[in-house]
């Protein structure tokens, strides 16, 4: 038997494997994965707990969250290919027609 | 009893079918031909808005997660409001800039639908729902001028950092869970009031988590830094609709989640709501200053307003959760209308957005001057406006619960901040028109009407804010 803690200590670490992707990675898909792996780290959150706490709550959250993750990547990826018609880059580094 | 379980809903159903029945009008539309679809997103918000009134005081539940109390209903009303203006002034954008109509429209109508829903939900799962619901509509928005490359940029921004933060929003849910094993607010807020002695680090972690996520969208200062790039970059008319709009759904659920569930914690919480606070109204005003974007100083304007708002729930007392909903309704009408304006102003190549575009308004668009003076007074919380009594009522609301601090650092940045608004101000009636300078378009009875609709608004709360405020009074005591 696994000990909760442990579940917790994983999903904390890709946690902040994904939030660190998304201040270093220089390519906007690889952030939008990166948001992608924070948002998994919080599913594993939600089924362990969910075994701990003897619900099955935990484990349909995880549903509701991989829908909304599903929408966010399709409106992401939209809005990141009509960024590339623009610039033809998917470096940040290049949009700067904003002060960032 | 069976049916009135969907009472609560109701509201949200009458936006949703709006949406979807504005999506299937547009793509059953015969290219060319023009539809209503802006009415009829109109009469959906209409139903919203009698629903709302006829559930007032009967506190309808529906599915425990959708709680129809009257906090959440005076909000549901501020967003009516909003949805209304934003339609009225969009009609003629949408004409001029050529948008897709039935998908522009569906979008706002689903924005505002996730920001009721927002408003009312009672269960943290229900919040997140609705915070995405309304957030991927606001990024679509946010970017619907494909061919322009700032909104485009904007939107990506606003995309990344929204994404971002509702995954620390989730983390924050997925704690509470684990501690109280309810994402359901009121078991939530029973089991941590029988906890309240024990600070366990998971219920702080959640804490922190959950304040992060809230901070996030309501721009509130360290996390506010795609709020001033978004805001320029989208179309004027959608960021008058996301300051106001998002902002309003944001604070009621963060004022929900904060002030029942979590009100046992305020002890751990308060101090540090109190330095965001204060950061959020120094930095929105000092940097709003430095600005000659339009645009990007009242995006700055913003961020300073949400720090009021803020203080007003530091306060937390009678007082000052009135005074949240009395200045977020106010905020929304006022800010909504600048922003308004500056859209009617907007052309489709240029967006008209620049301080100096401005000189001069005087000469050429006089009624349009005059609205957006009564409008930066307000934003500015000069008398006789509504922005004079709400900053008056949340200030009011720090002091008498010993936030003297906080009181001082808000009056203080009110009168800087008055010195930008003023700056707009006299460009527009001292200073000359650059000879250059296009003339502004003509606007539509529609939008006109909107904006004397909201002058009146302003005006009127200003000078008998009595009734509003009884009712803000009234919706706050029934969830605290």
């Amino acid at each position: 038997m696994i000990p909760l803690s442990d579940y917790l200590i994983v999903s904390a670490i890709l946690f902040a494997i994904g939030t660190a992707g998304v201040f270093l990675r220089r390519n906007l898909i690889t952030i939008l994965l990166s948001v992608e792996i924070m948002l998994n780290a919080v599913n594993l959150t939600f089924v362990a707990f969910g075994r701990y706490l003897g619900s099955v709550d935990g484990q349909i959250i995880v549903f509701f969250v991989m829908t909304v993750a599903a929408a966010e990547a399709a409106v992401g990826l939209a809005i990141v290919i009509a960024l590339f018609r623009h610039r033809e880059s998917l470096n940040p580094e290049a949009f700067t027609a904003l002060k960032w | 009893m069976f049916d009135s379980t969907f009472d609560a809903v109701v509201p949200l159903l009458c936006v949703i079918l709006a949406a979807l029945a504005a999506m299937g009008a547009e793509a059953f539309r015969a290219r060319g031909e023009r539809m209503p679809i802006g009415g009829l997103g109109i009469v959906g918000l209409a139903g919203a808005g009698v629903s709302s009134v006829l559930l007032w005081n009967r506190n309808a539940a529906s599915f425990g997660v959708i709680l129809a109390d009257n906090f959440g209903l005076f909000v549901t009303l501020v967003l009516v409001v909003v949805g209304v203006l934003t339609i009225m002034f969009s009609s003629q954008v949408v004409r001029r800039d050529a948008l897709p109509a039935g998908e522009y429209y569906a979008l706002v109508l689903f924005a505002i639908a996730g920001m009721i829903m927002m408003a009312t939900a009672n269960d943290l799962l229900v919040i997140f729902l609705a915070l995405e619901i309304l957030s991927v509509a606001v990024y679509v928005l946010t970017g619907i001028r494909r061919d322009d490359q700032r909104a485009t940029e904007a939107a990506f921004k606003y995309f990344l950092l929204g994404a971002f933060s509702s995954a620390f929003f989730l983390y924050g849910i997925a704690f509470t869970y684990g501690v109280a094993g309810s994402t359901r607010l009121d078991r939530v807020g029973a089991y941590l009031a029988a906890q309240s002695m024990s600070d366990s680090p998971l219920i702080l972690m959640a804490l922190a988590l959950l304040l992060v996520g809230f901070a996030f969208k309501i721009s509130a200062v360290p996390f506010h830094m795609w709020t001033p790039d978004a805001y320029e970059g989208a179309p004027a008319i959608v960021t008058g609709f996301m300051s106001t709009g998002v902002k309003a759904a944001a604070f009621a659920a963060f004022a929900r989640v904060f002030l029942s569930a979590f009100e046992p914690f305020s002890a751990d919480w308060a101090p540090i709501v109190w330095i965001i606070a204060a950061l959020t109204m120094i930095l929105g005003t000092v940097v709003g200053v430095a600005q000659s974007n339009l645009k990007r100083m009242l995006a700055y304007s913003s961020i300073a307003h949400g720090g009021y708002l803020l203080v007003g729930l530091v306060a937390a007392n009678e007082v000052g959760k009135a005074a949240i909903l009395f200045y977020l309704l106010a905020y929304a009408v006022t800010n909504l209308a600048a922003f308004g304006v500056i859209a009617l102003l907007g052309s489709r190549d240029r967006g008209n957005d620049e301080l100096r575009d401005y000189a001069g308004l005087w000469h050429t668009r006089p009624a349009l001057a005059a609205l957006m003076t009564v409008c930066l007074l307000s934003l500015g919380g000069l008398p006789p406006t509504v922005g004079f009594i709400g900053k008056w009522y949340i200030f009011s609301a720090a002091v008498s619960a010993g936030y003297y601090g906080l009181a001082i650092i808000g009056v203080l940045t009110s009168v800087v901040s008055v010195f930008f608004y003023l700056r707009v101000v006299v460009m527009m009636y001292m200073a000359e028109r650059e000879v250059a300078a296009a003339m502004p378009p003509r606007v539509t009875g529609v939008s006109m009407a909107a904006l004397a609709f909201a002058i009146f608004v302003i005006v009127y709360l200003g000078v008998m804010p009595t009734q509003v405020l009884d009712l803000a009074s009234a919706s706050i005591a029934t969830i605290f």
